[in-house]
């Protein structure tokens, strides 16, 4: 019924992602002198802001903290490596992890329509493991520079900077090691989730890919059952890994809707990464079986969970305005406030609301691939500043920027991810053979 | 009610063979009054050559009706006529409205669509639809076809339907 069909990974697209990766690289390398060479370049006008928001942050934290974050640890430039290095694994390990969910979303919701395009999800989920080993071994070096908490001093009660309210949440990080030791148990989970995740890619891809030989019923259903078992395993894992990889960067404070912040900001990116791709793939003559009318209802997804992000956004800063308590708005002060964030924090909302929402509102604009395909990086590049939103300002406070050292990270980091999802697309049949739902899909009408 | 209409009406038992049968009448240059069918059957309207509903353009219209309308209201009331200072935020703070707004937004969007589609297919109180055949409600598919809006004779369009597959042809009188 399906003929076979393969990506071909051409060696001109291989030399774009080189060239894209080449040019990431120097662009880092050129920020990376700057931020070394330039130091402090601040006009009169963002050294008062800085002053207002010093002042606003030091009412509501002990002195010291605010004092203390001005020369401690390692210098500016190297902080800036590593948060970028940290919110760019962030935001493409979510997308790759997307790609898995997406595919548990469709098998457990018995859905037909998805049928064809399932494999580039499954591509994506391929980044899976390298974000997990980045992940672990950024973490080991950035751990002094980023996370507050993992300083020993602040549990220690015969030290200055002993911090009761950390101590109070001392178990989560370190637990059944003593507080201000090795956290173990925040180590265990980092490794069990990324463990389980690709454990759980691993099962699911072997029964898609023996569905394509062998046909039959039984690897759907393998497959069905699988995504039931790593859904319940996500909905615990996601939110927990955005409070420990996000919101303990900022360890003083707590949201209670931070971990469906994060999933909703993950999910509507990979959405549009799965969206551009098989737009990319249709505008290069792949995929005939992908109609109009699925593409429509890739549309429809990007557009529903832009608005399902905005959202939650609202939910928890409405909240946290109208509650107007200092230890919860302090976070959005260093946001909306300060001179280096402010505009990103406008931004966010225009690029990741405004824009999809207007853009994508008829129904003929999530028919045309062409409206997706200035839709999609829009939504991509939105969620990496809203991911540069929630990590940065409480990573280097008010030294922080979207320099050339930012975007060519980012940039390196796009060019590798692109690689792997390619590589991996090119090895699979770009259409699954034998899915049981295919004739279903090839009508779908809406 | 306008006075003596004469429709022909085919009575169809699978929704393929209706489906065909629209296409290829509609070909043959015949115009349809209207197709009553039990359960939606999916490519009838492309058959019908029926444009898109312009109910979406209606929606967004009220929607943005309803969204001026509560900001206006709220910033009216809270920053003008009567203000008050809530959690000691600003007279007229914008978040604490955007709930209102986007309730007002839903509300009007929804009512304003039901009443436009009211208007629009002329449903109103004491009107009552025509009849063409009471099975349409159950299990047959329903083509009317008006006598006056076709050059067709009756008995010319009665063989087409029949030619097409109807089960029966009859004649309605309104």
């Amino acid at each position: 019924m399906i003929a076979d069909e393969k990506y071909i990974f051409k060696p001109a697209t291989k030399q774009k992602l080189f060239i894209l990766i080449g040019v990431g690289l120097l662009l880092f390398a050129v920020g990376v002198f700057m931020a070394k060479n330039g130091g402090h370049h601040e006009g009169a006008e963002k050294h008062a802001s800085q002053e207002i928001a010093k002042s606003l942050v030091a009412s509501t934290e002990p002195a010291e903290h605010v004092a203390s974050t001005e020369h401690h640890g390692s210098p500016v430039w190297l902080k800036r490596i590593y948060t970028s290095l940290w919110q760019n694994n962030i935001f493409f390990g979510g997308i790759g992890i997307i790609g898995l969910f997406f595919i548990a979303i469709q098998f457990a919701a018995q859905a037909g329509w998805s049928a064809p395009i399932k494999r580039i999800p499954l591509a994506i989920g391929h980044w899976i493991p390298f974000a997990g080993i980045l992940m672990v071994g950024l973490w080991f070096l950035v751990k002094g520079d980023l996370f507050h908490w993992t300083d020993h001093s602040l549990y220690d009660v015969k030290s200055d900077h002993y911090d009761k309210i950390l101590m109070g949440k001392s178990a989560y990080f370190f637990w059944p090691l003593h507080a201000g030791s090795f956290p173990f148990f925040f180590v265990l989970r980092m490794v069990l989730f990324f463990g389980l995740w690709y454990l759980f890619f691993v099962w699911i891809k072997k029964e898609m890919l023996a569905e394509d030989i062998n046909g039959g019923n039984s690897h759907w259903l393998a497959s069905r059952k699988l995504s039931a078992y790593f859904l319940v395993i996500f909905a615990v894992s996601s939110s927990v890994s955005a409070w420990d990889w996000v919101m303990s960067i900022d360890p003083h404070w707590f949201s209670t809707m931070f971990g469906w912040y994060v999933f909703a900001s993950w999910w509507v990116t990979g959405l549009a990464t799965i969206t551009l791709i098989v737009a990319n793939l249709k505008g290069a003559g792949y995929m005939k079986v992908v109609t109009q009318n699925h593409i429509h209802d890739l549309g429809k997804f990007v557009f529903a969970f832009s608005i399902f992000w905005t959202y939650i956004w609202f939910c928890q800063f409405m909240l946290i305005y109208y509650a107007n308590l200092p230890e919860e708005t302090v976070y959005f002060i260093q946001r909306m406030r300060t001179a280096p964030y402010s505009w990103i924090f406008y931004a966010n909302i225009f690029l990741n609301f405004a824009l999809p929402f207007l853009l994508l509102m008829t129904r003929d604009a999530k028919r045309q691939i062409s409206m997706l395909k200035v839709v999609c990086p829009i939504v991509i590049v939105g969620h990496w500043f809203d991911f540069y939103n929630m990590i940065t300002p409480g990573a280097m406070k008010l030294e922080g920027g979207v320099g050339f050292l930012e975007i060519g990270l980012a940039m390196v980091f796009a060019g590798a991810f692109l690689y792997v999802v390619l590589n991996a697309l090119s090895k699979l049949q770009l259409v699954a053979k034998n899915h049981p739902f295919m004739q279903e899909s090839l009508n779908h009408h809406i | 009610m306008d006075s003596n209409r004469n429709f022909v009406v085919g009575i169809f038992e699978d929704e393929d063979v209706l489906l065909h049968a629209v296409e290829h009448t509609r070909e043959k240059g015949l115009k349809i009054h209207e197709v009553y069918s039990p359960f939606p059957v999916h490519g009838l309207d492309e058959a019908l050559g029926y444009k898109r509903s312009r109910l979406p353009i209606a929606a967004f219209l009220f929607g943005m009706t309803g969204t001026s309308l509560a900001l206006l209201m709220q910033i009216w009331m809270l920053g003008y006529d009567w203000p008050m200072i809530i959690g000691g935020k600003n007279y007229a703070s914008l978040p604490p409205f955007i709930p209102v707004t986007f309730e007002m937004t839903v509300l009007l969007a929804a009512f304003g669509m039901v009443g436009t589609f009211f208007i629009a297919s002329d449903m109103k109180p004491y009107k009552w639809p025509r009849q063409f055949d009471i099975r349409s409600t159950d299990d047959k598919h329903v083509m009317a076809i008006d006598l006056a809006t076709n050059k067709m004779s009756k008995e010319e369009i009665s063989a087409l339907l029949k030619s097409q597959g109807a089960s029966e042809v009859n004649e309605k009188n309104f």
